[in-house]
């Protein structure tokens, strides 16, 4: 087929195009996935059933905004990454802005504990299954936001793959959160983080393979 | 021209896909030197993709930005694929063929679209046909096909976005 050709027939397929359409799509993935989530948590593990106490706690709080934060930031990089010649790399400073001031003040409350409660700061009672529930979580919400990248235009393949595991990664502990009934800020600097890395190693490794176009 | 084209004008779109594959055959010319054959091919592919995907450009953006990085994560993957494929090849081989075909006309691609637009189902394919082999409009091929005007137009969106997938990973 002669390009002119091709040219021509491109042209008739002139049905207006909607603008924003990254962002949009992502939401709607989003705004698919959550629920599905938020329903997941309540069949299998059930809200903690404290709650009503618990939500008067800061460290309720900072459980669910945290990785809610990240999942925010990963939604405006994500929706960066995937439009062709857009950079990213704002967005991608801003995920690891809030990683590090959780660190940070992991660290030194863990400093700041009597030698006898550390271990317990650490391990809490339910790290065996907190990171794995988490990325058990986010599943709903990452199969729906690969979908809507697939229609979209990422050019970073395990970047944009990454970007997604974070978000869904992060909604998915902000979700877990209301089930979780740790305490310790180094807890969640280590466990919380493990289950949003590991959806965003299992991102990086999908991308490639499923975001082609 | 592409914001209004974007914006559904015929012309408006038709000009700017001319003066893009222009753009786009210079640009991928400098990178391919060493494969003239295949600068026509990705030219093809890339306005396809660039067609399809036409909804993530956003008009606070530079054009150029768009276009360049389309095209040139199309032209990583066919050099990612050519280095597959190459590696398995005989050497020896190489002598024969290539230069008899870097004669082929600029604008003639040498695979073929029309062979892959055999693969898509009827409903897709014949409105692309009569729109682009015999220049129809939409309206005459709709009553030419005995189809509404808009299953014609779908039939051309959804046709070429099957094209594009089946450019981009031939299997």
């Amino acid at each position: 087929m002669k390009t002119d050709d091709l040219i021509a027939l491109l042209a008739t397929d002139t049905a207006a195009v909607p603008r924003g359409a990254a962002s949009r799509q992502i939401a709607t993935a989003m705004a698919v996935g959550i629920p599905l989530a938020i329903l997941a948590m309540l069949l299998t593990m059930g809200a903690r059933p404290d709650l009503a106490q618990a939500i008067r706690l800061p460290m309720f709080w900072i459980k669910v905004l945290f990785p809610a934060a990240m999942a925010f930031a990963g939604f405006v990089t994500l929706a960066r990454l995937a439009r062709p010649g857009v950079g990213a790399r704002v967005g991608e400073i801003t995920i690891v802005l809030p990683l590090l001031l959780l660190w940070l003040t992991a660290i030194s409350a863990y400093a700041d504990a009597p030698a006898s409660e550390r271990a317990a700061m650490v391990w809490g009672r339910s790290w065996q299954i907190c990171t794995l529930s988490i990325v058990m979580l986010s599943v709903p919400i990452f199969a729906a936001v690969f979908a809507s990248l697939q229609r979209l235009a990422p050019t970073q393949l395990a970047r944009a793959g990454a970007c997604a595991g974070v978000l869904s990664g992060g909604a998915g502990a902000a979700i877990y959160a209301f089930h979780c009934p740790e305490t310790g800020l180094p807890f969640m600097a280590i466990w919380y983080v493990a289950g949003i890395a590991a959806t965003a190693g299992i991102g990086a490794a999908l991308g490639p393979r499923l975001l082609r176009w | 021209m592409f914001l209004r084209g974007l914006d559904g004008e015929h012309a408006a779109y038709q000009a700017f896909l001319q003066k893009l594959s222009a753009h786009l055959r210079a640009f991928l010319r400098r990178r391919l030197f060493g494969w003239p054959d295949e600068v026509e091919d990705l030219v093809q592919e890339c306005l396809l993709a660039m067609h399809n995907k036409r909804h993530t450009y956003q008009s606070d953006q530079p054009l150029t930005a768009w276009v360049h990085a389309i095209a040139r994560y199309k032209l990583i993957d066919l050099l990612r694929s050519k280095s597959g494929r190459e590696a398995l090849h005989d050497p020896l081989e190489d002598d024969m063929a290539v230069f008899a075909e870097s004669t082929t006309d600029a604008s003639d691609a040498r695979r073929d679209l029309a062979g892959l637009l055999e693969t898509l189902p009827d409903r897709q394919r014949l409105p692309i046909e009569q729109v682009k082999l015999k220049g129809l409009s939409v309206t005459e091929a709709a009553t030419f096909l005995g189809m509404s005007e808009s299953a014609v137009k779908v039939g051309i969106h959804r046709g070429l976005k099957a094209l594009g997938k089946r450019v981009g990973n031939p299997s």
